[in-house]
C-alpha cells in the first residue's frame, strides 16, 4: 500500500510519496515517481489500485495539458482539482472504475494562495491544510493537527513532513525505505531532497 | 502434550459438563456456590472459575458465529469494542490515560466508562477490546493479587500479576476472549508497564498504545515523548494524545481519564471532556483542536 502526505506552509506546498513499487510481497521498483506535474504550479500525488493510477494519472496529465495548448494558460488549482474530480465521480459509475486516490498541491498565481486538495476515489473533493493517503495517513494526521503551522517557512514545513516520514517508519509494519518529495510555490515545481 | 489437546478440545469439555450433570443429576444451570453457602465466592478457592458452556459440539465456533460483527453486521450479540488506550514510563513514573466511549457496532452504547481497572493502590489495568472480558478478569486479578499478599506478606510484583493474568487468558485462547490491557504500577523494580492481550502476548515495555485509535494516540505520543519529561509535560502529553484518538477514532472519544503512577501508588489525576479539550484545553486558555491552534493563520503569500 503507497503512503502519501502533503502539507501547505506560507506560500507553498509540499507533497511526499513513497518511491516503492509493490506486487504482491515483493518490491517491483525501489525508485518509482508517484507525484506528476500537471502544470507549471500543480503536483499530483497517486496511489491505489496498481496500473489505474498512471493511468489514470497520464490522462489527466494529457488533458490539462491540451487545456493549456488550447487556452495559453494553465487551468488553476481549484478548477483543476474541480475537472479532475469530476472525472473520477464518472468513472466510478462506469464498467470499470478507476480506484485511484489523489493528493492535488498546486499555487494560485492570480491570488497568491497555496493550495492543496484531498481527492479520493469515490470522488470526494475537499480542501485540506494537509492531507495523507495510505496508512500513513493513521499515524500522520493526528500528529500533523499538533505540529502542523499555515505559516511555517520551507525548512519547518520540511522539518513537519520528517515528522510524519520518521513516525511512519517507527510504527508501521511495513513501512516504505524512500520518498520522493516535490515542493510547488510562486516560482513553480522543483523536488527536493530530504 | 495429548493432555494439553484434550484440554483445549472443546467437545470433550462440552462431553465432559454432560457426564458430570448425568452423574450429580443436577439439572440446575448454576453450581452450588451461587446459593450462599459460599457467599458466592466458592470459586476463589480452585483458582479461576469455570463457567457453563452451549451444549453444542464447539462453543467457542457458536460464540464466533453470534458475536463475528465484521463477517456480519446483523449478527445476535454485539460485543462493546474500539478504545484508546495509553500508557508510557518516564522518570516521574506512568502516566495511564484513556477513553470512556464503548461502542457495539456502530452505535455508541456509552460515553462513561471507565476503562481504567484499579486492581489495587499500586496497580492499575487498561480495558481495550471486549469490556466484559477486561472488566471481570482484571477484578478476578486483583483478587488474586491480595491473595498473594496474604500469602508472601509481600505486594505482588507488576511482572507477576501481569504473568498471572497472561497465563490465564492463554488457558483460554481460541474460545473468544477478546482483550488489550496494560498492567501498569510501581514496586521494588521501580515503575513497570506490561502490555497482555488474549493471544497470550505480554510485553514489558516502556510506551503502549492499544485499542482502534491507538494508532493516532502513537502519532502524538511518539513525536513529543522522551524520558524526562517533567510530571506537568507527561499528564499533558498522555491527555493530548488521548484527545488526538478521540478527535480522529471515530470508535474513541467523550472523556478522557488520567492517572498517574508513583512510588506511593497511583493517583487519579482527572476526568476531560474531549470536546471541551478541543475548544479550551484543560486550563480553558488554549484549545488542542487543529481549527483552534491556528486561528488567524494563513498560508497566502501576497507580494508585500
Amino acid at each position: 500500500m503507497d503512503i502519501s502526505f502533503a502539507l501547505t506552509g506560507k506560500g507553498y506546498v509540499i507533497v511526499a510519496a513513497d518511491t516503492t513499487a509493490a506486487r504482491s510481497i515483493v518490491k517491483m521498483k525501489s525508485d518509482e515517481d508517484k507525484i506528476k506535474v500537471l502544470s507549471p504550479h500543480l503536483l499530483m500525488a497517486f496511489s491505489g489500485e496498481p496500473g489505474d493510477t498512471v493511468n489514470f494519472a497520464e490522462y489527466v496529465e494529457r488533458n490539462l495539458r491540451l487545456y493549456h495548448i488550447r487556452h495559453t494558460y494553465a487551468l488553476r488549482p481549484a478548477s483543476a482539482a474541480s475537472w479532475i474530480r469530476r472525472s473520477l465521480a464518472e468513472s466510478l459509475r462506469s464498467r470499470s472504475p478507476y480506484a485511484v486516490n489523489l493528493l492535488l498541491g498546486g499555487y494560485d498565481t492570480a491570488t497568491h494562495t497555496p493550495e492543496l486538495y484531498w481527492v479520493d476515489y469515490m470522488g470526494t473533493l475537499t480542501s485540506v491544510p494537509f492531507g495523507a493517503h495510505g496508512y500513513g495517513s493513521y499515524f500522520a494526521l493526528s500528529l500533523l493537527d499538533r505540529y502542523h503551522d499555515p505559516e511555517a517557512n520551507l525548512e519547518e514545513g520540511l522539518a513537519t513532513l520528517r515528522r510524519c516520514i520518521d513516525e511512519v517508519s517507527k510504527r508501521l509494519v511495513v513501512s516504505p525505505g524512500k520518498y520522493k518529495v516535490k515542493v510547488v510555490d510562486k516560482d513553480g515545481v522543483r523536488e527536493i531532497e530530504l | 502434550m495429548n493432555s494439553f489437546a484434550d484440554r483445549f478440545a472443546t467437545t470433550g469439555t462440552a462431553a465432559e459438563l454432560r457426564r458430570i450433570k448425568e452423574y450429580v443429576a443436577d439439572d440446575e444451570d448454576v453450581s452450588d456456590s451461587m446459593w450462599g453457602s459460599e457467599a458466592g465466592f466458592g470459586t476463589m478457592a480452585h483458582g479461576a472459575p469455570d463457567f457453563m458452556v452451549p451444549s453444542v459440539p464447539d462453543p467457542a465456533a457458536f460464540l464466533r458465529l453470534h458475536t463475528d460483527d465484521h463477517a456480519d453486521p446483523s449478527c445476535r450479540i454485539k460485543i462493546k469494542h474500539g478504545t484508546t488506550t495509553l500508557a508510557f514510563r518516564y522518570k516521574g513514573g506512568v502516566i495511564v490515560a484513556v477513553d470512556s466511549r464503548a461502542t457495539a457496532g456502530s452505535y455508541v452504547a456509552s460515553g462513561t466508562v471507565k476503562k481504567v481497572i484499579e486492581i489495587n493502590p499500586y496497580l492499575l489495568g487498561t480495558m481495550a477490546g471486549g469490556a466484559a472480558d477486561c472488566q471481570y478478569w482484571e477484578t478476578y486479578l486483583g483478587m488474586q493479587c491480595r491473595l498473594h499478599e496474604l500469602r508472601n506478606h509481600e505486594r505482588i510484583s507488576v511482572a507477576a500479576a501481569s504473568k498471572y493474568l497472561s497465563n490465564l487468558v492463554y488457558s483460554y485462547k481460541g474460545m473468544g476472549l477478546s482483550m488489550g490491557t496494560m498492567i501498569c504500577g510501581w514496586d521494588k523494580t521501580g515503575p513497570a508497564i506490561f502490555y497482555v492481550d488474549s493471544d497470550g502476548t505480554r510485553l514489558k515495555g516502556d510506551l503502549f498504545s492499544v485499542g482502534s485509535g491507538s494508532t493516532f494516540a502513537y502519532g502524538v505520543l511518539d513525536q513529543g515523548y522522551h524520558w524526562d519529561l517533567t510530571d506537568e509535560e507527561a499528564q499533558e502529553l498522555g491527555r493530548r494524545s488521548i484527545y488526538a484518538a478521540g478527535h480522529r477514532d471515530a470508535f474513541s472519544g467523550n472523556t478522557i481519564n488520567l492517572y498517574h503512577v508513583k512510588e506511593q501508588g497511583w493517583q487519579f489525576i482527572g476526568n476531560y471532556d474531549v470536546s471541551e479539550m478541543h475548544y479550551n484545553g484543560p486550563t480553558g486558555t488554549q484549545g488542542y483542536g487543529y481549527s483552534v491552534r491556528v486561528e488567524g493563520r494563513s498560508s497566502a503569500n501576497p507580494p508585500v
